[in-house]
């Protein structure tokens, strides 16, 4: 219940809670002692760092080929026409069977106010798979968006290290207040207004049926993301991140953070998209000694590769157990 | 570390203070600039520079297609099942209408040559409405002879060769070559005595003369268009040339290939995309 509530104020932009001590296990708060007692050197810290730097990014590989594989195979099923995958990332068929995008199809439904069975059918696909597969996910690992905004936020980061620009942050509130703008002008005018603006939607038909006008607005929000502001849209304006988080709240599939080995160097913190939901990561703030990182994580995995000692590890709820 | 904590909660820094107001600025902007951009799209539809011909069933009234707009999810696999590729999706020029299906006629029109209305089967939210069963129960627009004066049945002309010329790819599946696979309009060309190619050409004016023949399409009376959509009609003429003028019938569904195969330029009929069209 607690990870319910938490994970949704942080998707609607509340910033994480600092726990007060009552609220910390009585083993959680023997290691958070033990760790005031040592503390690691910078020399400990850049040696663990070293001894990990071969095999960190085993996720990221696999994340990038899935996110290309699967918008290769929209292209790919229209191209050679073999019916495989059809239509966009905002509706599709695979082998025949309905799927429709949660954000698409609600901005059609508070658009039109007509529910279509089809619709219907795609709709409860969509929302089971993501379910199970970790809501969020859809950003980091199916989005054409993110990947193109993971490359405009490593020329961001270095053209910050170099001081060349100043990286500019937004209240994250902002991004619910987008939802409901979209949502209510959905709902008031009829009119999809989000999908003129979408990135994702406007990626996924460049790619299947052809480039047009609407790159340019994917042009400039990447150039906002690269001199402005890191990861400007997905962090704060794109609804399609609140309605897939709102799914991950009851999804078994998370990143799982364990205090014992970390070492609270905050490479993780530095790596995420989401950092908000790394803050359980800082000394002297988690409850208890394994957590679950909230549903506004987009189960990139960055993290898992980045971090040293093994503390944030995929898990399946349940399953894991079991396993 | 609670106790630090404890103090920015109190009294955040003078610093810290005017870091957060500058962000809530900064946030207002986002949300004012990311909020103007979208509605800019708002522009083309209210200038009716979006209203397009639109795929058979796409729900829309005769002036407003805003139903049409908010029912379509924008994925493009009614373009994905058309045989002659007759729709293209809107592009970020036509705003809120952004990747919405539409057909440009004269560079390819629908000739129904799916037969079952694939596009309209393909719809996933209904924006292209399943009330429909056959080509003739659409009614996507309305042909008009826009240019009586250059066209060529009305000169008392007849037509020789390859309409649209060697460059133009537009297809059209002629029943009698291939009933599968529609052909390019260049690889057939025709010899006419009076240029009659709408009416020759035209899906419904085709069904109506296979049903005529006992022979309606999949062997299926149901597809059998009830009215004719257009006609070659003589005109009295005092000059003693055989004129001949082509007139738009009640049963016309606005396909578009008439506009496709006029052999004039620019042609001389073409498609209103209004549904409900005063008979002329």
């Amino acid at each position: 219940m607690n990870y319910i509530l938490e994970s949704l104020a942080q998707i609607f932009g509340r910033k994480p809670t600092r726990p007060s001590k009552e609220q910390i296990s009585d083993a959680a708060q023997v290691i958070h002692f033990e760790k005031k007692q040592h503390k690691l050197t910078q020399e400990e810290l850049d040696a663990a760092r070293q001894a990990h730097a071969k095999q960190s990014n085993k996720w990221l590989k696999r994340r990038w080929i899935t996110l290309i594989v699967v918008n290769l195979l929209f292209v790919v099923s229209y191209y050679f026409d073999v019916q495989l995958l059809e239509g966009a990332l905002t509706a599709s068929r695979f082998v025949g069977f309905h799927m429709a995008d949660l954000n698409s199809a609600l901005q059609v439904m508070l658009a039109y106010k007509h529910l279509v069975l089809n619709l219907v059918i795609g709709t409860v696909t969509i929302f089971v798979l993501w379910l199970l597969l970790g809501g969020r996910t859809f950003c980091s690992w199916v989005c054409p968006y993110h990947l193109l905004s993971e490359w405009a936020e490593r020329l961001h980061l270095w053209l910050v290290g170099k001081r060349i620009i100043k990286g500019r942050s937004f209240h994250r509130g902002v991004r619910f207040i987008f939802y409901i703008i979209f949502a209510l002008l959905a709902l008031l005018t009829g009119y999809t207004v989000f999908e003129t603006i979408s990135p994702t939607g406007i990626l996924s038909r460049a790619m299947i049926y052809g480039p047009g006008l609407g790159l340019l607005w994917v042009a400039a929000l990447l150039l906002f993301e690269v001199f402005v502001s890191r990861r400007a849209w997905c962090r704060y304006v794109c609804p399609i991140g609140i309605t897939y988080g709102v799914v991950g709240v009851i999804s078994p599939l998370r990143i799982k953070y364990n205090l014992k080995d970390c070492h609270h160097e905050g490479d993780c913190r530095k790596a995420c998209l989401v950092p908000h939901v790394l803050d359980l990561t800082i000394k002297g703030r988690v409850q208890d000694v394994e957590m679950d990182v909230s549903a506004d994580c987009t189960r990139c995995g960055m993290c898992v590769d980045i971090c040293p000692t093994g503390s944030l590890k995929f898990e399946i709820k349940g399953l894991s157990k079991l396993l | 570390m609670s106790k630090s904590g404890d103090t920015t909660k109190r009294r955040p820094s003078a610093k810290r203070r005017q870091e957060s107001r500058r962000e809530f600025l900064r946030s207002t902007a986002l949300v004012a600039g990311v909020m103007t951009v979208s509605l800019f799209g708002y522009y083309p539809v209210a200038q009716g520079v979006s209203l397009r011909l639109r795929p058979p069933g796409a729900i829309k009234t005769a002036d407003d297609e805003q139903e049409f707009l908010a029912s379509c999810i924008k994925c493009g696999q009614c373009v994905q099942t058309c045989p002659v590729e007759a729709i293209k999706l809107a592009d970020l020029a036509d705003g809120f209408a952004i990747g919405t299906p539409y057909i440009d006629a004269r560079e390819q029109a629908c000739d129904f040559s799916c037969d079952g209305l694939q596009c309209v089967l393909a719809c996933p939210t209904g924006s292209l409405t399943h009330d429909l069963d056959y080509p003739a129960d659409s009614r996507m627009g309305f042909a008009r002879l826009d240019k009586p004066s250059t066209c060529l049945a009305v000169q008392g002309k007849g037509f020789k060769g390859i309409t649209r010329g060697a460059q133009f790819n537009g297809k059209l599946r002629f029943d009698e070559i291939d009933r599968w696979n529609p052909i390019q309009l260049k690889e057939h060309p025709f010899d006419l005595e009076i240029c009659d190619l709408c009416v020759r050409l035209c899906p419904i004016e085709i069904r109506i003369a296979q049903c005529d023949a006992g022979k309606p399409p999949s062997n299926d009376p149901n597809q059998c268009p009830p009215k004719h959509a257009i006609t070659l009609e003589p005109i009295e003429d005092s000059d003693g040339l055989q004129r001949m003028r082509p007139v738009i019938q009640e049963g016309c569904v606005g396909c578009g290939v008439c506009e496709m195969v006029c052999p004039v330029e620019p042609t001389a009929i073409v498609i209103d995309i209004d549904k409900v069209t005063e008979m002329v």
